[in-house]
């Protein structure tokens, strides 16, 4: 219908299509007048930012500007190579997610099944409301909560000790080898309720037949749940895996900011807060930069392999 | 048949009490850390070094919540943190709904190159490093304005609202045409007003993250009138950690700290819960529109 207002003609010639595109575009000044602010914004703060990467290949100090730095090639991603510190927070970023995918993914696939089996009520209202009230928490919060909870006087320690498994309480968290635990777990606890609204919605659009029928063949809850339900949702544990493989590397900087102790640095420290502390607190800019960037081009790798993992895995099942 | 039949109804009954069960227990989990909070921060600094407030407060005091509202420095910060979230949410909604207004129309030149522009910011970003020398070159390093405006677009949001506004029906908009109006007009007096649900849906969820958000004044502001009811959160804990560290036999100096702390924390979520209910409604158009029409 609006192809007719720009009077698509096949293969005009150039000359001609692009006076009709400017006349085009001076008719709809007004209406490209609330467009082109955004493209302007976009242009300053997300493109200027990417050009700005090229301070990765530079010596880039606090005197300079973007175009008299100096260049030095790939000399930081040389000194990375060899930064024991940058490798730690590699190792402690890998494990802290893949632990966070491994629990974190499958959490709210779990919870959206049990609170879909429930029967439309009060119960499952309140499920619902509460499971998902983490998620507005802020980190700072959370991680305030976390830091009196897990006190040498704290919740954890008073449970622990009523339940007779300790005697003497100790601040969990100057416990170097327990926090990815705490990370991941927290990190659960935030996200696994809110994690839930689309699966439930997708599974709100079951049709209810399917289940009669299965009932009728005799199969029990469990295995209508496994051969109805999670198949039926597949589409969206795609799309969410996706998501989450791309989020994968930048794990949160808020949290492990909040969290983070003299004690526990050597493995809370993750890429994004080695990069904050090279470049914001001692203002090594390009190195932090170029530390930044290489996780950014791994991210990007992770990101096309789930993408083609999902789209195969689809594919299979559909066929 | 028969006898597999009344299995199933007896396995039903046992699957719906378990996964009742289960469920009690993972509501109690989320929800009695947070009321151990709430207890502990009506403690008097004494019941909460020795660990007696768990379910209860040992000692009922509100002289953590008088010691913090009788911080004139914790006023300010919520002071901040409200007009934050007030002119960034504001300016946040009408700046992505005009841009998506624009772009709702499939005969706007250009609109190709935009759509291609936007998508590649959802996937490269400049990160942290050289996002702070942008604002440092901007001026916008100490003042309110960092709150503000680089917050005031996002390609996501701008998506959602444009999606919402294809499904006006054209025939709103032409009457106002015939009649004269131009598409500043019909925007403010026919499609904003239309589509106030899901105006209040991007409101909703970026007041919170406005709320929330504490990055953007730890990394852009040093001046300590500016900071935000998170960023003074942080700098509480921080400071009560480091002096619970430095003197481990200073008991009473560090649990003081954590009963203020622990109100500071209630008080900064509160407004949170307050418009809960009110955002409630919103949480799966706002998910599932941003999921799915992607």
């Amino acid at each position: 219908m609006e192809h007719k207002k720009s009077g698509k003609i096949p293969k005009a010639p150039v000359g001609v299509r692009t006076k009709r595109w400017l006349f085009d575009f001076k008719n709809q000044i007004p209406l490209q007048m609330m467009v082109l602010p955004g493209v302007v914004f976009m242009i300053i703060f997300n493109y200027i930012p990417i050009y700005g990467l090229k301070i990765a290949f530079q010596n880039y100090t606090v005197v300079d500007t973007l175009d008299t730095a100096k260049w030095v090639g790939m000399e930081n991603f040389k000194i990375i190579l060899t930064d024991k510190y940058f490798w730690d927070s590699v190792y402690n970023t890998l494990g802290i997610s893949l632990l966070k995918l491994l629990i974190g993914f499958v959490a709210p696939i779990i919870l959206a099944v049990m609170i879909y089996e429930l029967k439309d009520g009060i119960f499952k209202r309140v499920v619902q409301t509460i499971s998902y009230m983490p998620h507005f928490l802020s980190w700072i919060v959370l991680g305030g909560m976390l830091i009196s909870w897990l006190s040498t006087n704290g919740m954890f320690n008073s449970v622990l000790k009523g339940l007779g498994l300790i005697t003497e309480g100790k601040n969990i968290l100057l416990d170097a080898n327990k926090y990815w635990w705490i990370a991941v777990l927290s990190d659960v606890w935030k996200s696994a309720g809110w994690g839930t609204i689309l699966y439930l919605a997708s599974m709100a659009g079951i049709d209810p037949t399917y289940y009669e029928a299965a009932r009728i063949d005799g199969a029990g809850r469990l295995r209508q749940i496994w051969s109805i339900t999670i198949p039926l949702i597949r589409t969206i544990i795609g799309l969410n895996f996706i998501l989450t493989i791309s989020g994968l590397l930048g794990s949160n900087l808020d949290q492990t900011l909040v969290l983070m102790n003299t004690q526990n640095q050597p493995r809370a420290e993750v890429i994004n807060s080695y990069v904050y502390r090279m470049g914001i607190s001692q203002g090594d800019f390009s190195y932090a930069t170029a530390a930044g960037l290489g996780v950014s081009i791994v991210s990007v790798v992770l990101l096309v392999i789930a993408n083609k993992l999902t789209s195969k895995m689809n594919e299979r099942s559909v066929l | 048949m028969t006898k597999g039949k009344s299995f199933t109804i007896g396995g039903d009954r046992i699957f719906n009490f378990i996964n009742r069960i289960l469920l009690v227990i993972i509501t109690c989990i989320i929800v009695f850390p947070l009321w151990n909070v709430v207890v502990n921060s009506f403690s008097t600094g004494e019941a909460v070094a020795a660990g007696k407030s768990v379910f209860w407060p040992a000692e009922f005091s509100t002289a953590n919540y008088k010691a913090v509202f009788s911080d004139t420095s914790i006023w300010m910060a919520f002071v901040i943190s409200v007009l934050k979230t007030v002119i960034g949410v504001i300016c946040h909604v009408l700046f992505c709904a005009m841009v998506a207004y624009g772009m709702s129309k499939s005969y706007l030149r250009g609109r190709k190159l935009y759509t291609v522009m936007g998508v590649i910011t959802m996937f490269f970003s400049g990160g942290m490093i050289p996002t702070y020398l942008l604002i440092k070159s901007l001026g916008m390093l100490d003042s309110f304005a960092v709150y503000i405006i680089p917050a005031l677009f996002s390609y996501y949001d701008m998506v959602i609202l444009m999606n919402f506004f294809r499904d006006i029906p054209d025939s709103l908009e032409e009457s106002a045409r015939i009649d004269g109006a131009g598409v500043w007009r019909v925007f403010i007096s026919i499609i904003l007003p239309l589509s106030k649900p899901s105006l209040a849906t991007i409101a909703l969820f970026h007041g919170v993250s406005q709320w929330n958000d504490f990055m953007t004044a730890k990394l852009y502001i040093l001046n300590e009138s500016l900071y935000p009811l998170q960023m003074k959160l942080y700098e509480i804990i921080v400071q009560s950690q480091i002096s619970s560290m430095q003197n481990p036999t200073g008991v009473v100096i560090a649990t003081t700290s954590r009963g203020i702390q622990l109100a500071t924390i209630v008080v900064t979520t509160v407004p949170i819960l307050l418009v809960y209910p009110f955002l409630q409604k919103y949480f799966v158009s706002g998910m599932m529109v941003g999921a799915v029409k992607e």
